[in-house]
This record gives C-alpha cells, structure tokens and sequence, in this order.
C-alpha cells in the first residue's frame, strides 16, 4: 500500500526533538531498535533550547544535607500533593544519574571550587538543586543530546509534522506526516510511538511558548484513543517580560530571583511580604504569579502593568556572568540595564503541568505502542511544576519512554497501515486551500489566544469558564471553514490551519477541567472557590473522546506507601 | 506612529523578486515583529524561521539592509527608517522560500566531527577556570550567520572543502575540552580545510553570541594544525604541557 507516498519504517518513531525526545532515542537506540525522530523545527531549536535556569538533581555538591527524599517531598509539596507520587519518587531518586550521564557526553557545568557540577537555589527548592550554565542549560542539554543521537545515528527527519496518528485495531502503527519545505506527505510506519511534543503556550495571547507549542502531541494522543490528565493545571510563570509589546511574555528567568533578585511593587514595597513571609520571592511559581497579578489589578503595579525585579544590589560582574542571557536580552531588547536598575516582569503562560496520562514506570499511554514523556505527558508536577524539574523530567522520563518503547517494538509483530486512513488524513490536510472562501488561521488564532487570555487565565470563576466554553465551540466551528492561500511550500498559514485544530482540542480540554474542578488548588486559582476542597485531593481530571465529543471523569490518586508518606511528613 | 517601507525576498529556488509591504511601527520592534505582522495581515504564506524571539534559538537569521542578522534582535530604531528596509535570505546557503534557506549542509558537516571522548578513569572534576574557555564556544546557537558571511563559503563555495567558521568553535569546544583525549587535527586539516581561513574577522563580527570566534578558536586549532604537522619541537612541548591526545 501506500505507494503514493514516501513511507519509512523504524521499530520506534519519536516525534519531538527536545530533550525527552533526544534521549528516548538515544535510550531506544541502545536497545538495538531503529529509531527515528521527527521535529517541526530544525534540530537544536526546540523548546528546550530555551531554557535557562537549571536542572533539578538531588547531588549534594553544593549543600551536603540534599538527598532524594527532600528533592521528593519538595516536588510533591509544590505539585500540592496531586501528583503521581510514583512518578515523583523516580524522578527523585534517578535525576542525579541522569545529569552525570550528560556531564559523561560533553556537557559542561559551572563548577563548585571543589570541581563538581555547581547548584543553585530555586523556588520550592529546599536546597540549592538546580545544576546549571549560567542561564543557558537548556542549550547546553539539547546540544549534548542532539551531538550524541546523531553520532549514534538516530534518523532525524526535520521541519517534517506529524498531522494524524495512524492505527491497527487498538494499537498505533505509525503516522502521517508533512515535509514544510516541500508540503508533500510522508508516512511513518512503527511499533512503537513516543509523544514528545511538548506544550500547548500557544494557545494564550501572553505566553514564554513558541510556535510550536500548540499541543500537538496531546491533540494526536486524544484522537487516538488516550486520556489526557491534569489539563487544568496551567503554569503562569510570575516573571515575563511586558515591555515593550513585542517582546511581551518573553521569560525572565526564575535564576533571577534565586540569585538573590527582590520584586517590588510600584511603591517600592517589597510585596512578597505579604503573600509568603518565608520564601519570600523564592516561594512557588502559583503563589508568585499570584501576587504579582494581584498587585496589578489593585494598582500597584508599574508603568506597563507589572512588578519590578531587582537584582542591581548585586555587582555588575557578577550579574553578567551568572545571569548573562537576561543581561542582553533587557539591555538589547527593553533598553534597561539590570545591572543598573530594575526589570519589569509580570506573568506569562509557561508550562503545562497537565498533558498525555501514563504509566510511571513505563511512559505508556492507555492505547497499545503508544508512549509519551516530557512536557507532553502529565503526572510528575500535579497541580503545581518546581522550576528545575521540567529538564530532569525530560531525562528520567525520556530514558524510560525510550527504553519501553523499544520493549514493546521487539515483542511486537508487524503492523500494517490502512491506505484509506492515510487518504482521509492527506484530505483534511488539503481542504483548506479548496475552499474558495473562508478565515484566515491568523485572525482565529489571535482571537483564541483572546478568549484563553480572558476567560482561562490565571484566575478562574464558573461564568468566565462557561463563556470561554462557549466562544471555543464558535472558533470550532470556524476554524472549520479556514482557508489557505499560497503554495504547499513552506507556508506558515497552512500549518497553523493545522495546528489551530490542536490547539482547540487542548484548549478546550483545559476549560471543561478547569469548570469541573471546583476548589483552588496549585496553579488552578478559582476566585468562586478559593481553598482546597478535600474531595478534590485526590482526583485527578481525565479528558477523553467519547461517542459524543468530548468526555470528562475523575480518577482518584493511587495510595502512597507508609514509608513515602513518612517523608511527605518529615520536615 | 508612522510605518516603515520593508522589501522583501519572495520567492523560492525558480527565483523571486523583492516585495514592499507597510508597516506601522511600535515602540521597541523588532525586525522579526514585522515580518510577523506581514504574515498575520498581508502574506500569510510569508516564509520565515523563528522559534524564541529572543536570541536564544538561532532561527530568524537572515540579512538585513545586506548584513547577516538576527531578525528577532534586530531593532527597529536602529535602522534608518527613510529609506526602505530590505530582507533577504542568507545567501550562502541554497534557497527554499522566501526567508527560508536550506541549512542541511551544516547538519553533515557536523557529522564529520568525533564526539567528545573522555579520557580512562578520569574523575568528573573540572575547575571554573578550565571551563570557561569551553563554554564560551558552547554559547554558539548555531544561526549560521558566521557560515553566510565566510567568504570561503559565500564567495568561494568552498562548502566541500571547508567546515565554516561555527565548526571550527565546536571542534575547539571539544579540542579544549580539559578531560577529552581525541585530536581532531587531521580533520581540520584535511576534511575541515581550517587553512583555507584567511583570518578576516568577518565571522566573529557578526555572531550574536559574542564568541571571539578567530581569536579564541580559529588562531589556537591553527596553532594545534601547524604544531601537530610542522613543528616537532613545539610539538614536544606541547605534548608534556597537555594531556596528550590520541590521534
Ligand atoms: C523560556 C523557557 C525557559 C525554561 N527554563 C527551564 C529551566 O530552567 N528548567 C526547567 O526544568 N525547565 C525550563 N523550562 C521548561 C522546559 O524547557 C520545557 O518544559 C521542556 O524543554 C520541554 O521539553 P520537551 O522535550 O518535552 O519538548 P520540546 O523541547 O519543546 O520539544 C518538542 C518537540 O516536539 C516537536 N513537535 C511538536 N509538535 C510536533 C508535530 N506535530 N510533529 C512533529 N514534531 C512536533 C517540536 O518540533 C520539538 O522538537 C523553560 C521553558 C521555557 C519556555
Ligand atoms: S576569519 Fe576565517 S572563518 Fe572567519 S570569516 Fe574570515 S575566512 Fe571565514
Ligand atoms: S558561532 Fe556565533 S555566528 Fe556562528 S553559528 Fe554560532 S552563534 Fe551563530
Ligand atoms: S527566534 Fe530564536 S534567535 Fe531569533
């Protein structure tokens, strides 16, 4: 079949080249399968490229005391006990391993005077965890990773997007995807498939995400057949740049306020005091996010409408070793030299600590072959992501989404692709440039981005959330009507006709999430119901596709054992 | 506010031609802003590369009024806005569409090169000092501005003789590497063609990452070529003064 298209057959297929990508090929790679991996952009640039502040490993090299129990407790205590402990526990226990291993293939830390890996203190963090390179980790973890799969030799197919997953009976058995440059279609045919795709910022009109976090990998699990955990929980990130326009939303990072950056409001208080008198700016990203946003709207807020955050009490040589990619990016981007004086910095969607349900252990999802890590895969965060803990979740899960993934490839036998699903998902691909009239994708895009801003923000109350519900199913119902001008060629409307879709089922997945949940709790602030609400402790939402659209139910946590639960209550 | 005039590269590998668009200027815009306002509101089909938009990711490169730029660190008011803005591709690399070049040339050039390959038994300890050197040629976010401004590569199409200015920094990065034991001085040499570089500058001009990349990587991995294939008694010195290398 499918002698129309291209096709390639690998044992495994990735889609994603961040981190959790790049290492579960690597991780796949070394149990003998063959491996490919497939990116919308080109390799090096994905999401984490971009991150700056660290990565969270208990290894003790800075303050002695730091064991995998508090980095545990701390992960669960930030996540406000929501999180899938077992995956909590893993992470805990296998992130230092994982860093070393990076170290092993050419990453280079800051150092301690005695020659290890320097870290540094973050929010929520008892301890100073974060091992890092100045405040470009994540360009020194995809590089790592990137170098060592190529020189393995992972197949990277980049600039080419998966648009539908394809299936045999229950079980994936690979998937259509487009070459940008070309637009032509290619088929993937896999045992196995890890979702690696990241999140979903995009959907919001202040966001740290790129283009490409439009949810994909949540939006193609979801229409296969998986559940998606956890979508309510969304994280604001206190620190975003506001001016000047274009540059809005932009990440300050967290390493600011952990080298000792303070946050003040436009009278100079130090507002923190406040909200949280312990942690101070060093509190979690909810709580921060919130006392920024709140001293905004009750008009203490500065020019552009956001805090200050100062770090100039700090010498100047210092700040620009340490802190180098922020001193650029305000002196090039903002006019301001944070040596000097002060940022200003207000909250930006960041992070989504929902996505793909798995299991711990194995990174499978509830359909057959299918497996998700990273971003794209909810569970180890809760209500609540740690600063830090995305990049080492990238690794611990990555591996093991890599290693089961090949498990499951040699123990399956051959799967065929059906050339009536690949023809239907090449024609919801090309309707778009048939219609001879309808919107353009940039004017439904912008007013999601509107409705999420407005209606699924930061705070939430029932009315908002019914009114975002609403104007979602309006902007359904016209992206279906999009049309496309232009070649095939690499025409960015065209994709984000395509990724519209996605973004619209995740968006829609974390409205319908954030209504049923009816408390506070991590980064789901609802002002109608502002405390916890113990029924609510132990359920998690899970969204999946029913007869009828889309299906909502609750799924209560799994019990902790005595033991775990013994360092949940140490101090 | 008032607009500025931009001409830009439309067009694909059958060619193209420079089209003007108007857009209205806002405070502190950046290059990479118009180009998106272009999009959302007169081509949307206006081919362009950008991930970060803020210097980090090493996507929006493409030349500016000519010069090899970062579109997303490109600002407005530091360009003269009486005159049109002109954009066009990199133009050392073969063209896709509009502002998107195909790059794929530096993918296998990277493959060229050994990874980092840690000496025995080393212990994981490295000083700050040692470091520092490396992760200045770490910082690279591989934009390729140096590789589009070469003249090796831009004038001369030397691109199946020479690895380009962004590989002569990952190679120093793992030359200096204080705990690798591989010499890479046989690849510069003959696969990397490190003597074709006339030491110009131009390169280290225009990287937005500040890396000094003739001073501090390009004149030392001569220096490594010449000692390893030239000088037996530099040769000699340097062998006691560094970890020797395999070769
Ligand atoms: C500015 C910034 C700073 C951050 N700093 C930190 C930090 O200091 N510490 C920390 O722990 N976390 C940090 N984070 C969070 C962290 O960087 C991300 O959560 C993490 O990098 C996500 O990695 P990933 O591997 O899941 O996905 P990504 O790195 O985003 O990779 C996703 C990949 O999927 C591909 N893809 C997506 N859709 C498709 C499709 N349809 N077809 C084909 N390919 C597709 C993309 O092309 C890309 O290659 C930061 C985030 C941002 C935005
Ligand atoms: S210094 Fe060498 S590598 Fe750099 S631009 Fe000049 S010739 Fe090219
Ligand atoms: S060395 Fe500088 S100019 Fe060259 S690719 Fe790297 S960052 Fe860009
Ligand atoms: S968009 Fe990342 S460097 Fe310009």
């Amino acid at each position: 079949m499918n002698e129309k298209f291209e096709t390639h057959e690998h044992d495994v297929l990735i889609i994603g080249a961040g981190g959790a990508g790049l290492r579960a090929a690597i991780e796949a790679l070394g149990q003998g399968a063959t491996v490919a991996v497939v990116c919308k952009s080109l390799l090096g640039k994905a999401h984490t490229v971009m991150a700056e502040g660290g990565i969270a490993a208990a290894m003790a090299n800075v303050d002695q005391a730091d064991d995998w129990r508090t980095h545990f407790r701390d992960t669960m205590r930030g996540g406000k006990f929501l999180n899938n402990w077992r995956m909590a526990h893993i992470h805990a226990h296998e992130s230092p391993e994982r860093v070393r291993e990076l170290e092993q293939w050419g990453a280079l830390f800051d150092r301690t005077s005695s020659g290890d890996i320097l870290q540094r203190a973050f929010g929520g963090h008892t301890f100073k965890r974060l091992c890092h390179v100045g405040d470009r980790t994540g360009l020194e973890m995809i590089r790592t990773l990137q170098d060592r799969g190529v020189n393995l030799g992972i197949d990277v197919y980049m600039e080419c997007a998966v648009t539908r997953l394809l299936k045999d009976g229950e079980r994936v058995s690979g998937a259509l995807a487009y070459w940008r440059e070309t637009g032509r279609f290619v088929v993937f045919k896999a045992k196995s498939i890890v979702i690696a795709t990241g999140g979903i910022g995009k959907a919001w009109r202040i966001t740290s995400n790129s283009w490409e976090y439009t949810g994909d990998g949540m939006a193609l699990a979801y229409d296969a057949g998986a559940e998606l955990m956890d979508m309510e929980f969304v994280q604001f990130h206190p620190t975003g740049m506001v001016w000047p326009p274009g540059v809005q939303g932009i990440l300050v990072t967290e390493a600011v306020r952990g080298e000792g950056g303070v946050l003040r409001n436009k009278d100079g208080e130090r507002f923190m005091e406040r909200y949280d008198p312990d942690k101070m700016e060093l509190s979690t990203r909810d709580v921060v996010a919130r006392a920024i946003y709140t001293e905004v709207r009750e008009g203490r807020g500065t020019e552009h409408g956001g805090a200050y955050l100062d770090i100039s009490h700090r010498p100047a040589e210092y700040v620009k070793r340490k802190l180098p990619s922020m001193y650029h990016q305000f002196r090039e981007l903002a006019d301001v030299d944070i040596t000097e004086g002060p940022m200003e910095v207000g909250p930006t969607c960041h992070y989504m600590m929902g996505g793909i349900r798995v299991e711990a252990e194995t990174a499978q999802t509830t359909v057959p072959g299918l497996f998700a890590a990273g971003e794209a895969a909810a569970g180890l965060h809760g209500a609540n992501r740690l600063g830090g803990n995305s990049l080492s979740d990238l690794l611990v899960f990555g591996r093991r989404a890599g290693l089961s993934a090949a498990e499951h490839a040699k123990q399956s036998g051959q799967v065929t692709i059906e050339a009536q699903d690949v023809l239907e998902a090449t024609r919801e691909m090309l309707e778009p440039f048939e219609r001879p009239a309808g919107e353009s994708p940039y004017d439904i895009h912008r007013d999601l981005q509107e409705t999420m801003h407005n209606y699924v923000g930061i705070f939430r109350n029932e009315d908002d959330l019914k009114k975002g519900l609403s104007e979602l199913d309006s902007l359904k119902a016209r992206a279906e009507d999009v049309r496309v001008e232009g070649s095939r060629l690499f025409n960015p409307g065209w994709h984000l006709a395509r990724d519209l879709k996605a973004m619209l089922t995740v968006s829609e997945a974390v409205a319908l999430s954030a209504l049923e949940r009816q408390e506070s709790r991590g980064a789901h602030s609802r002002i109608d119901y502002p405390n916890y609400n113990e029924g609510w402790s132990k359920q998690n939402n899970i969204i999946a596709r029913g007869e009828h659209g889309m299906q909502l139910k609750q799924r209560s946590t799994e019990e902790m054992p005595a033991e775990l639960q013994r360092i949940l209550e140490g101090q | 506010m008032s607009d500025a005039i931009f001409k830009i590269f439309r067009g694909d590998r059958g060619g193209g031609k420079l089209v003007e668009y108007q857009v209205p200027i806002a405070p502190g815009m950046v290059v990479l802003d118009a180009l998106h306002y272009i999009q959302a509101h007169q081509a949307p089909d206006l081919a362009v590369r950008w991930n970060c938009k803020a210097g980090k990711c090493g996507s929006c490169s493409a030349e500016v009024n000519g010069r090899p730029r970062l579109t997303c660190k490109t600002r407005m008011d530091a360009l003269p806005l009486n005159e049109p803005i002109t954009v066009q591709p990199m133009k050392s690399f073969p063209i896709i569409r509009d502002l998107v070049t195909d790059v794929s040339w530096n993918y296998r050039v990277n493959r060229k090169i050994p990874p980092f390959t840690p000496r025995a038994d080393v212990e994981w300890k490295m000083g700050q000092r040692d470091v520092d050197r490396v992760q200045e040629f770490r910082k690279c976010i591989e934009c390729f501005l140096c590789q589009d401004v070469c003249h090796v590569l831009r004038d001369h199409d030397k691109g199946e003789q020479f690895g380009g200015p962004r590989f002569f920094v990952r190679i120093a990065g793992l030359e200096m590497h204080p705990l690798d034991r591989l010499s890479r001085t046989d690849l510069l040499k003959n696969e990397m063609g490190i003597g074709l570089c006339n030491i110009t500058k131009c390169c280290t001009e225009v990287c937005p990452e500040d890396i000094h990349i003739t001073d501090n990587a390009i004149i030392p991995l001569k220096e490594r070529v010449v000692d390893d294939y030239y000088d037996p008694v530099r040769w000699f010195l340097r062998k006691i003064k560094r970890q020797p290398k395999d070769k």
